[in-house]
């Protein structure tokens, strides 16, 4: 479904991400590891266009979409969440959802029948979906860290994504939340049959729920494989996982 | 079309100054009567900036010149032309909204502080051709005497008819900011980079609040045209956007009413401390000072704030 091929984007003289190659079948859950610094962030950003390539291709779905703006990469179906807590803070819960469902079905620039009562239904149903039905009506901004990652998530949901894309989904929470998390991720894949690519620090978590692990080091991609194969490759052992 | 974005009960406060307003002016003196008037025209005028402004976010810094672009093409077409004079009353927003989409394609560009340094820049090129032009616009002698259809001629009517439009005007842009654009515009000013990311194209939609907002504010310069016969280079003039700006600031930027309340206070200040003194904006400034340091989210921001917690309660007994 996505097809990352030797991409490369530098910041000045730093190649922070420096032939990457990835892949992502339908369907299937991918995790991104790699140190801090290793440029999963930034290759995600290159994925959805907040940053262009330098070079190499981003195909999805069999076109190239490297280069093109975010917001038209939304709308051919890939949404994502950030690492960083990435709200709407002065909105509420139901809003910041709402204002993903209004774009998804092409009605964010609708004059006349007030938002009120459009798309409650959807945005209604993902709240339902990620647990933050009885916060609908709070601030977002005034939300736990916990909850506003979940968020994160739900504003992806809204734009109906075939690809959902989760930067670090569960940094900065704590072992409960993080397991609730990670239970939603694999619910989400299996109900709604959405194609997940992730990034994750715990790695006991990327191997407990991850079908393809791609490992990045200083900008590079090492390997891409099944977990058994990435935990057995003698490259990645030296690089990252050198402790275990 | 308003069920479940308002309930009644807010509404009877807003239905009895409405008819206050109504029954004023025959027993209003004059002065007071144009004062009205003029704060009418001056509130619809903030009005349409904050819905770019506190609603979007887009730091339109050169409003006026939309003002003034709307009040010139009346006053020109209703004293060059022999079009009927309906006409002009159209071509005014229009051309404002005309004039907005062409400055604001440019500055959509750039974001923040250089979009208002962008948008100055090219606004007072339109106020330089204005206060220049002799031959057409009457350069900065203005063009007066400007003559009016009968039913809005004498100060009365100006005033009735000056209001209903205010009215029909401020359920228009209410109900813009409660649709879909509208919200979707607040999510931009949160958190433009998210709003990319589900799929809006940011730029595009904040040209269109451009547009929408410049029309507004022409139809508030045909108003003024209506009001005072007379338009000028002032009217452009990048003080007059200054001031326009204060007074969204002042009345509380985050607030629908709040634009009113700071156009109210900035024309009585005008006209009553101008009266004693013609450093009027020495006082301005102090009460800037002070809004800054005690009010910083305006005055309209500061009085909901002291209501919340009474409509919380209320909310609360009601769940008992």
């Amino acid at each position: 479904m996505l097809q990352v091929e030797a991409v490369d984007k530098s910041f000045g003289d730093f190649m922070a991400v420096c032939q990457a190659n990835l892949s992502v079948g339908n369907g299937e859950l991918v995790a991104v590891i790699g140190p801090n610094g290793a440029g999963k962030t930034t290759l995600f950003n290159l994925v959805t266009g907040q940053l262009w390539p330098d070079r190499g291709k981003i195909i999805f779905k069999g076109e190239d979409i490297s280069g093109l703006p975010p917001y038209q990469i939304c709308k051919r179906g890939i949404a994502r969440s950030f690492q960083i807590v990435n709200i709407f803070p002065r909105l509420t819960v139901f809003g910041n959802v709402q204002v993903a469902v209004l774009s998804q079905q092409r009605r964010s620039s609708n004059l006349f029948p007030p938002a009120h009562n459009l798309a409650t239904e959807e945005t209604k149903s993902i709240l339902e979906s990620v647990g933050l039905s009885d916060k609908a009506t709070s601030i977002a901004g005034s939300l736990s860290h916990g909850d506003q990652k979940i968020l994160e998530i739900a504003i992806a949901l809204g734009n109906e994504p075939e690809l959902l894309i989760l930067d670090e989904p569960t940094a900065g929470m704590s072992p409960e939340e993080t397991a609730a998390t990670l239970e939603l991720i694999k619910r989400l894949a299996s109900t709604r049959g959405l194609t997940i690519l992730f990034c994750e620090h715990d790695m006991d978590v990327v191997f407990s729920i991850a079908q393809s692990i791609m490992v990045m080091h200083q900008g590079r991609t090492l390997i891409q494989g099944k977990p058994e194969e990435v935990r057995e490759n003698r490259e990645v052992q030296d690089a990252y996982l050198g402790g275990e | 079309m308003f069920r479940g974005i308002t309930d009644l009960k807010s509404l009877w406060p807003i239905g009895a100054i409405f008819i206050i307003l109504l029954i004023l002016p025959p027993v209003l003196p004059r002065f007071y009567t144009y004062i009205l008037a003029l704060i009418f025209v001056t509130s619809l005028l903030a009005m349409s900036l904050n819905l770019v402004l506190g609603h979007g976010m887009i730091f339109q810094f050169h409003h006026g010149v939309f003002y003034g672009v709307g009040a010139y093409t009346v006053a020109l077409m209703l004293s060059k032309t022999s079009l009927p004079m309906w006409v002009g009353f159209v071509a005014g927003p229009i051309a404002a909204a005309v004039v907005g989409l062409l400055i604001g394609w440019f500055c959509v560009r750039l974001t923040r502080l250089y979009f208002g340094m962008l948008q100055i820049s090219l606004g007072s090129l339109i106020w330089a051709i204005v206060f220049r032009w002799y031959s057409f616009t009457g350069g900065d002698d203005g063009i007066h005497g400007i003559p009016m259809p009968p039913f809005i001629s004498s100060l009365n009517s100006a005033y009735y008819f000056i209001l209903i439009v205010l009215v029909i005007c401020m359920i228009l842009l209410y109900l813009i900011l409660k649709s879909p654009f509208g919200s979707t515009l607040e999510a931009i000013r949160d958190n433009p980079q998210r709003c990319e990311a589900v799929g809006v194209n940011v730029r595009r939609h904040q040209l269109k609040a451009i547009v929408i907002a410049t029309f507004f504010a022409g139809i508030a310069g045909v108003l003024f045209v209506v009001l005072e016969r007379s338009v000028f280079p002032d009217l452009l003039f990048w003080v007059l956007s200054l001031e326009i700006f204060i007074m969204c600031l002042l009345g509380g930027w985050f607030t629908f009413a709040g634009p009113i309340l700071g156009a109210a206070i900035m024309v009585a200040l005008r006209t009553f401390i101008g009266i004693f003194t013609e450093y009027w904006t020495l006082i301005l400034g102090v009460i800037l000072i002070l809004l800054i340091f005690f009010l910083p989210e305006g005055v309209m921001g500061y009085v909901l704030e002291i209501l919340k917690p009474q409509a919380r309660e209320v909310a609360e007994r009601k769940g008992e």
